[in-house]
Parts: C-alpha cells; sequence; structure tokens
C-alpha cells in the first residue's frame, strides 16, 4: 500500500539518522537568478507589490521629466531619498473595454491580474503574486506574505482564484507571532536540529490525502475545484515540512526583533502611517530571514478611509467633495492624504535598502510593484494610473527613472516583472489589456 | 400543482395544520408548502465562529480561545457572510494556517493538564503505541469532529498514524495528538460537506442523507456542529421520521446552545463584522473607544435574543421597542446613568431611541468616522432589513455641485445640493428621505438637538408612509410589507447553506413568510417551520450553472 510503503521509507529514514534528506525542494532554488553571498550561496530574487488608495493629483504628482533625474513636484517630494531606488510610470492606461468601470475596483483588479472585472464581486482569476509565488515561493516556508496597514482582515490584493483570498495580516502581534514563534527555525542559529514530529506529520498527512481523494467523487464541479485547492495545500504543507527538516541557509540580515505591542483598530493617518511601519518591519525581517521571497504590503484599500486628524471627510469622500482649489489647481486635503501615503512609500523602499544582502542590500535583489486603483479619484478615472517600482532584481533593472507610458497598457509593468522574475510567459492581460511588450526602458 | 404525495408529507408539517389530507389549499393560512420545494446539496467552509464553537463543545473552551480561527474572511453574499462560506476557497498559506492551529489544539488535548479528562482511556504504557485506547479516542472524538462515524478503514489509518507517531517518538500522546491533527487539517472536518441519497419517499428525488442533515439542523440553530445525541438520531434513521425529527428540533430549539446560533444569524445579517475594524475619530467622538463600540455591538444582540427568544415577541416589535440592556460603557453614549454590568434598560416614552435603528450599534456602523452618514443609514437599513439592493453610484458621477455644499449646516442641506443633480437624486431618493430621519443622532450614535447650530428636520418618508419624527420612521418600518419576507429570505439561506434562488425559491419563502405572519412574526415557530419543511431536507436539482462561485470570473 502506498501509505504503508510512504511511512516505511519515512521510518528507515528516520532510523538511519539522515535527517536533511535529498527530496525535491532542492529543484526549486535552481529557479532562483541573483548574484551570490559570500561563501558563494546564491542571492535568491524576490517579488514585492506595495499599494495605496486613491491614485494622485496629476499637476503635482507627475513629473515634468521623464529619464533620470526627473524632477519630484510637491505631491511626491517625499520620495527623494529613495529617487535613486525607484521608477515612477506616468501616463499608463488600464482598459474596461465592455466591462464596466467599477468605481475603485476595476484599476486595482487590472493592474493585478490583468482582467477587467464585470462587476465588483467578481474578483481577479489569480493575482500576479500568485503567479510569481508559484516561481519564487517553494523554497520557503511561506510561498508569500501578504500584510495590511488597515488593521483590517479584509484588505487584500492578493488572490489564488475568485473566490480565494489570501487573507492579510492585520495585527503586527499576530504577524509577528506567526512568523517568529515556535515554528520559526532561525538560520543563523548554531544547532540545527530536526523535530521528529515533523516527520510522523509528513506521514500522517499521506493518509489525509488518500482519505480526502475519495470525497471528490461525492461533490459537484465547483466543488471537486475547490477541494483540488485543497489538495494543492496539503501538499504544499508537504513541501513546508520538508523545509522544516532541512537546515536552513545562514542569513546576515536576520535578526529576530522583539514582539511588539499590539495597536489599536481605526484609520487615523498617524495610527496608518505607525502600523504600516510595525508591518513592513516584520514583512521585511521576514524577508531578511528568507521566509518568504514573495511579499504583499497594503498601506490603504482602494475605497482608503484614511482620516486626517480634525477633517471631517476620510480620503475617498474627500476625492469626491472637496473642491479643486483654483489657485493650487488641486484639492489640497486630498493631496495631504496622497503625500502620506508617498511618505509611507518612501519608508517602504528605505526599509527594503536598510537591509544589508551580500555586498549590496535588500533592492538589490528584489522587485516591487506598486500600485493604486484610480489616476483621478474625483471622476474615478483610470486613464493615466500611476505606478512605481522598486529594487534591480538582481542588477537587471535600471532605478532613478520617470517612464511615460504613452498611453500604452499599464499591464506591460505586470508583464515585466513577471518576465524579471523568470516566469515564462509570452503575454499578459486580457483584451485591450493584453500586452507583449515589457518596458525596455528600465531593463538593463 | 401539487402531488398527493407531497400534500401528506406537507400536511404534518406544523403543529396547526388541518387533519384533512385533501383540500387544504382552500384554507389561507393552512396552505401547503410548495411541492417542489427542496435546497441544493452545499459544501461550506465552517464560518470562524464554527471552527472555534467546535473546539470549544468537544474539547473546552480553554483550548479554543488559545488558537485564532484558521479560516479566511469570507465575500459576503446575498447579505450574508455564512452564504459566502458555500464558495469561497482555501489558498495554500490559509492550510498551512489551519495546519498550526490544529496542532495547537492536538498538543493540547493530550497535555498532562487535558488528557484525563478528554482522552476515555490510559495507555498501557506511556512510551508506546496503546491501538486500543488511540482506536477509541479517535473514533469517538472523529466522530464529533467529523460529525459522522468514522469508516473502519479510516479509523484504522488513524490509528496507523498514532502507533507509528508513537513508536517513532517514543510517546503514545506525540502519537495520539499526530493523528488528531490529521483530523482537525482533513477537509472533511474543514468543509461541512454535504451529501444527498435517494428519497424512498418520493420516487426520483434525493434528500439529505442522515448525517448531512443532522449538520445542517445543527449549525444553524446551535451554529455548532451536532452533539452526540444527534448524531445518534442521525445513526437511528430518526431524522427521516417525523416524529423522530420532531423531537431532535424540539430538544434543539429548548437547548441554551439556540442563543449562540441565533445571536450568530443576527450578528451576520446586521452586518456586525463592521464592528472588527470599526473606529471613530477620538477628537470628534472622545467618549467612544474601542470598548464603548463592542458594547454597542453586545447591546444590540442581548436585545434581539431576549426580544425574540426570551420574551417570545413579535419580530416586528424590534423596530419599536423601548426595551434593551445598559452597560456603563454604553451609558455615558446615551446620556443615561446605568450600574454595573449588563442590565436591563427600557428608554423613557419621551426619548429619541425607539427600537434597533436608534441603537449606537446601527448608527455608529452606518456612519462615516468623523460624521454621521443618511446615505449609508438608508443604505443599510434597506439592505439589511428589507433584503433590498441600493445600486452603486454610477463612475461618471458629478460632484461639482456637492464642493458648493462645503459650508452647508447640516446633511440635509448638503444632500439637497447633490440631489439637484438628477442622475444622484434617483438613487439617494431610496437612501436619504429615512437615512435624514436618523440625523439626530451623530456619527457615533449620540443624540443631537442641532448640529453645527441648525435645528434638524427629522420629516421623511418610507416607501410611501410618511412621518413626522422618530417614532414614525420606527412604525413605518415595523409595519414594512418587506421585513417579515427579507428576516425569512436570509434565515432560509442561512439554514440552507447558500443564497436562495428567486426562481426556485420564491414559492417555498412565501409559504414560510405566510406562516410567519399567521404565528405572529414568533421567530421559534418560524425556525420550527424552516427546520421540518421539505425545503430543508429534501434536494433539488441543481440549475447547469447555478451553483457556480458567484464571485468568480
Amino acid at each position: 500500500m502506498k501509505t504503508l510503503s510512504r511511512r516505511r521509507f519515512l521510518k528507515g529514514t528516520l532510523h538511519g539518522g539522515v535527517v536533511t534528506l535529498g527530496l525535491p525542494l532542492l529543484d526549486v532554488f535552481l529557479n532562483d537568478n541573483g548574484t551570490a553571498f559570500a561563501d558563494g550561496t546564491p542571492i535568491p530574487t524576490r517579488f514585492g507589490t506595495w499599494s495605496w488608495g486613491l491614485g494622485m493629483s496629476e499637476s503635482i504628482f507627475v513629473p515634468k521629466a521623464t529619464g533620470a533625474g526627473f524632477d519630484l513636484p510637491e505631491e511626491i517630494a517625499a520620495l527623494a531619498p529613495v529617487q535613486d531606488h525607484i521608477n515612477l510610470y506616468t501616463n499608463f492606461h488600464v482598459f474596461k473595454d465592455d466591462a464596466p468601470n467599477l468605481c475603485h475596483h476595476s484599476g486595482w483588479v487590472v493592474l493585478r491580474s490583468g482582467i477587467a472585472p464585470m462587476t465588483r464581486e467578481n474578483r481577479p482569476g489569480e493575482t500576479i503574486d500568485v503567479a510569481v509565488a508559484r516561481q519564487l515561493g517553494n523554497a520557503t516556508r511561506f510561498r508569500s506574505l501578504s500584510a495590511t496597514a488597515t488593521g483590517d482582515v479584509r484588505d487584500s490584493f492578493s488572490y489564488e482564484g475568485g473566490n480565494s483570498v489570501n487573507a492579510p495580516e492585520w495585527s503586527p502581534l499576530r504577524f509577528y507571532q506567526r512568523l517568529f514563534g515556535e515554528d520559526f527555525q532561525d538560520p543563523n542559529a548554531e544547532t540545527f536540529t530536526p523535530d521528529p514530529k515533523v516527520m510522523v506529520r509528513k506521514s500522517a498527512l499521506t493518509a489525509v490525502q488518500e482519505q480526502a481523494t475519495k470525497l471528490e467523487k461525492e461533490v459537484g464541479a465547483a466543488d471537486r475545484e475547490r477541494l483540488d485547492q485543497y489538495f494543492t495545500g496539503l501538499r504544499d504543507l508537504e513541501r513546508r515540512f520538508d523545509l522544516q527538516l532541512t537546515k536552513p541557509d545562514p542569513r546576515e540580515a536576520c535578526v529576530v526583533l522583539d514582539a511588539p505591542l499590539d495597536l489599536p483598530t481605526g484609520l487615523d493617518a498617524d495610527l496608518v502611517s505607525k502600523r504600516h511601519r510595525m508591518m513592513t518591519d516584520l514583512m521585511l525581517m521576514a524577508v531578511a530571514c528568507d521566509q518568504t521571497r514573495v511579499f504583499n504590503m497594503f498601506y490603504a484599500s482602494a475605497f482608503s478611509a484614511t482620516t486626517k486628524p480634525g477633517y471631517d471627510k476620510p480620503h475617498h469622500t474627500a476625492t469626491h467633495e472637496e473642491a479643486v482649489d483654483a489657485e493650487l489647481g488641486y484639492q489640497p486635503n486630498t493631496s495631504w492624504y496622497t503625500r502620506r501615503a508617498m511618505e509611507e512609500w518612501a519608508y517602504y523602499v528605505n526599509a527594503l535598502a536598510s537591509f544589508k544582502e551580500g555586498d549590496g542590500n535588500l533592492l538589490d535583489n528584489a522587485f516591487i510593484y506598486a500600485t493604486t486603483d484610480q489616476s483621478f479619484a474625483k471622476i474615478h478615472a483610470i486613464d493615466g494610473i500611476p505606478m512605481f517600482s522598486a529594487g534591480t532584481a538582481g542588477g537587471r533593472v535600471k532605478t532613478g527613472l520617470h517612464i511615460d507610458g504613452a498611453g500604452s497598457p499599464g499591464c506591460r509593468l505586470g508583464f515585466t516583472a513577471q518576465r524579471l522574475m523568470g516566469l515564462d510567459i509570452e503575454s499578459w492581460g486580457d483584451k485591450s489589456n493584453n500586452t507583449s511588450s515589457e518596458i525596455g526602458e528600465i531593463l538593463v | 400543482m401539487y402531488t398527493s404525495h407531497s400534500k401528506i408529507r406537507s400536511a404534518l408539517i406544523g403543529s396547526f395544520c388541518c387533519v384533512a389530507l385533501l383540500g387544504c389549499e382552500q384554507q389561507s393560512v393552512e396552505s401547503l408548502e410548495p411541492a417542489d420545494s427542496g435546497s441544493l446539496v452545499r459544501t461550506r467552509l465552517l464560518t470562524d465562529t464554527q471552527y472555534s464553537n467546535t473546539i470549544t463543545h468537544i474539547f473546552g473552551a480553554d483550548i479554543s480561545e488559545s488558537v485564532l480561527p484558521p479560516i479566511p474572511p469570507m465575500e459576503r453574499t446575498d447579505g450574508l457572510l455564512a452564504s459566502g462560506a458555500a464558495f469561497v476557497g482555501v489558498t495554500s498559506d490559509q492550510i498551512s494556517q489551519i495546519q498550526l492551529a490544529a496542532a495547537r489544539i492536538a498538543e493540547q488535548v493530550v497535555d498532562q493538564e487535558h488528557r484525563d479528562f478528554l482522552i476515555p482511556c490510559r495507555p498501557e504504557s506511556l512510551t508506546t503505541a496503546d491501538s486500543a485506547c488511540a482506536g477509541l479516542f479517535l473514533s469517538e472524538t472523529g466522530r464529533l469532529l467529523l460529525r459522522r462515524p468514522l469508516t473502519e478503514a479510516h479509523l484504522a489509518e488513524l490509528v496507523d498514524v498514532a502507533d507509528y507517531a508513537a513508536s517513532e517518538t517514543e510517546d503514545f500522546y506525540n502519537g495520539l495528538a499526530l493523528a488528531l491533527e490529521a483530523i482537525l487539517i482533513s477537509p472533511e472536518f474543514v468543509f461541512i460537506l454535504e451529501t444527498a441519497e435517494a428519497d424512498p419517499e418520493q420516487a426520483g428525488r434525493e434528500r439529505l442523507d442522515n448525517y448531512s442533515l443532522a449538520s445542517r439542523l445543527s449549525f444553524f440553530l446551535w451554529n455548532s456542529p451536532p452533539d452526540d445525541a444527534l448524531l445518534v438520531a442521525a445513526e437511528n434513521g430518526e431524522l427521516h421520521t417525523r416524529d423522530g425529527l420532531e423531537r431532535q428540533v424540539d430538544r434543539l430549539l429548548s437547548s441554551d446552545r439556540l442563543q449562540d446560533g441565533i445571536r450568530s444569524f443576527f450578528d451576520d445579517m446586521l452586518a456586525f463584522d463592521e464592528f472588527d475594524s470599526l473606529a471613530k475619530d477620538p477628537i470628534v467622538y472622545p467618549m467612544v473607544t474601542g470598548t464603548t463600540l463592542e458594547h454597542a455591538r453586545e447591546q444590540t444582540l442581548r436585545t434581539i435574543i431576549d426580544h425574540l427568544l426570551v420574551q417570545e415577541a413579535d419580530y416586528r416589535d424590534l423596530f419599536t421597542t423601548r426595551k434593551t440592556f445598559m452597560s456603563m460603557q454604553l451609558a455615558t453614549v446615551y446620556g443615561t446613568a446605568t450600574g454595573e454590568g449588563w442590565v436591563p434598560f427600557e428608554f423613557d416614552d419621551d426619548s429619541q431611541r425607539i427600537g434597533l435603528l436608534t441603537h449606537v450599534s446601527f448608527l455608529a456602523a452606518n456612519s462615516h468616522p468623523v460624521r454621521s452618514s443618511p446615505t449609508l443609514r438608508g443604505k443599510a437599513l434597506r439592505e439589511r432589513f428589507l433584503c433590498q439592493k441600493v445600486p452603486d453610484p454610477p463612475p461618471n458621477v458629478d460632484f461639482s455641485a456637492l464642493e458648493e455644499a462645503e459650508h452647508a449646516a447640516t446633511a440635509r442641506e448638503r444632500l439637497e445640493v447633490h440631489n439637484s443633480n438628477p442622475s444622484c437624486a434617483g438613487c439617494h431618493l431610496i437612501t436619504d428621505p429615512m437615512g435624514l430621519s436618523l440625523e439626530n443622532f451623530d456619527g457615533a450614535g449620540i443624540f443631537r438637538q442641532t448640529e453645527n447650530g441648525a435645528v434638524l428636520d427629522i420629516a421623511g418618508e418610507l416607501d410611501g408612509i410618511f412621518y413626522d419624527d422618530i417614532g414614525g420612521l420606527a412604525s413605518a418600518m415595523r409595519d414594512h410589507p418587506k421585513l417579515s419576507a427579507c428576516l425569512v429570505n436570509r434565515l432560509y439561506a442561512y439554514g440552507t447553506g447558500g443564497p436562495v434562488s428567486l426562481r426556485y425559491d420564491r414559492d417555498t419563502l412565501s409559504w414560510f413568510e405566510d406562516r410567519f405572519v399567521a404565528e405572529n412574526h414568533r421567530l421559534r415557530a418560524l425556525l420550527r417551520d424552516l427546520v421540518l419543511s421539505q425545503a430543508f431536507s429534501s434536494v433539488r436539482p441543481i440549475d447547469s450553472g447555478e451553483n457556480v462561485n458567484i464571485a468568480a470570473n
């Protein structure tokens, strides 16, 4: 019987004292590109996303100059310290074709999944981070991680399928416990003792899988898909158990932090900023400790309800109800919110740059894709939706550039990102969002 | 038309149906359940509360509270998160969390503190396998967790896991924990998988099998898995006999767990999950803290449970009752005094607080963090209690008029400016007239006579009923023709595990509604009708494309 032979195999292995199994997981390392640590160990490539809400005030957001050394208009002035690490993409379009323009929904859905949604309930089939995680995520404890600064578990732009959200971590304390709790294996620990329970856990998993397969016959097609997905998850567990039996490579930038204190709920901009920085610090430490290579940070939701102390309109309400100041040429309070978002984007990029890795830092081996839901939120515009990237993906991307997309699909950046991450795709996106054209200006 | 067979089935339903089986349809109240009524077989993910309740009832509250339920957020589907459970998928990341929770639970079940009362036997030796003891524990606990007895082969497999693990780790309890963990990560535990069987009483039709029906009953009424007695009844085939089913239903309805179940239902129907992330601007509303908001949610749930299950009062009167419960934290917001803990409380007759719509929970949850919102309140009133759908604003909406309303003193003035635009006015007429009637309550639900110094005009209209004050809105709501139908719709969806189909369920729903009206809008009677109906246990064929994930591409 398959179960028994598997169990006998494991039993023999355990008794024989060989604990670092030559399991197929090592194959996945071969997928990684990148330079090497000092000792020759390859540095893995990472993919991250970041999101902010409600677009921009075009007149004070879009630089006059393109290319290197672009000017920083006042709404993005906070990016000065990180300008060399990022690229800004403007004048790229999101196309809805025959789908309706679903306010604050179509924009992010297209940029993350390549497909214009037909209804508000309609989710992307699979978001870009999930596709990349299949490529990069197999060698780490978490295939991907998502966290939100909003404190709301419903805020995620990461979907395995239309009905399967990767729920974000929303509480700093809980996130910490998940990352550095008892299952954490410190890559820099001097000793490594595999837990014999993990071996037997693997064996138990085989029993679960076999029993569960019988269920598939009993359910309808739609539910069968959900069960199939469950089995995929169980197989992924097996992969994780294998990892737990393998001594992790040392990571010089990995230093386990003290547990954070939790924060109250609420969307006051200062509180959101504090939460964003706590979640960012935890997330990036998880990356530095090689717990994940794919990570999503969510600063604000599409209908961002961040509030400004003493001002009666949350961000989303302000975008619609605040007048464009005739003298300034923009909505001052709405812009205040966007500026706060840009301060946080700068924090995030700077935090990545602060982790030393090999001869450089985390950004040298990462590509971060940052998107929003509208361009000019007041009128729900999705034309000219701004995007950012950060990092050089192992020296393969030029940074410090402002790229004018000349009305081409915003999906080009997602397509470029996936190619950089090693996905063998010819094109990406549906209908008018479909593209097979990388953004060549940023490629080395 | 009704078949004579279903006449027999249906006429037996309910405590006061006419004795004569033929000719019942001539009687207005005693009409028969539609012959073709039935519901779909569903595969539902356990909700977070169902997960916690399961662990609490089987292993104890201390173990349940030590883990966060590893369940992803559900997509609210046709008004209910519970209906989203029929479509949600589980990502790999979520399964790793399910495994971690399983390991934590299993570890505690076998630890020194718990093993003596959770495990029905002691092993021969602590350091070796003991198939007999493992088998006893796994078969008893597995049956409760999986909500049906384990097959012999399945049990043997689990015992094999336990024995192998015990011998590898030289610890009997480690082995047991690992086998228990295997149960807790299995899809049969995490999903409530319903199965159908041929209905021997109706040729060509299917019904839920015994155990599926047991789960459906207990998750509906208790929001918990079947207990031992219900599983025994399922095992004996009692749930497919009239007497047996009634006996179990009456037992479930008289259990204390009913309150937990009904509380979960209303928490879902009222979208109280909003409170998990709700906060008010501390500068504008310094007295409204996270605790205040938690208490606001609790106040409304206590009011509902007391009114419907303890007092057994008319559902509609929830919208006009002045009776509620008060805590010290809430008393500040309500501008009243109270003692320690939760105490029954009644607002004065001349108070502006009358019915659920004037509870802080409804008012604060349907406002902005810094101000009230007649539109959000009107929308919630329609969607939550009347099951109506308020459309999204059009994408090309022109907000320029609103900019000029920046300095309007009241919401009414602001919205009047807004509604000078005909494309806005259409939808805002659906929500604002009743929302504006609640303007005496600010964004945190605190009473105010004026807004920015201006006296508030709270006269309004709800679907043709005009009124001058808050009592008028409360009465219009209480007597709204959609109020009862909406409760029936949501309870039916919640009970049968997925959204209703207007095509297939309309007649059945209207039949339940007629009975609810005839029973003077008493919840217990409606619950009893629902679970004893043919619709609840009989399976209707699936229409192509119907049960696909409505949220998917």
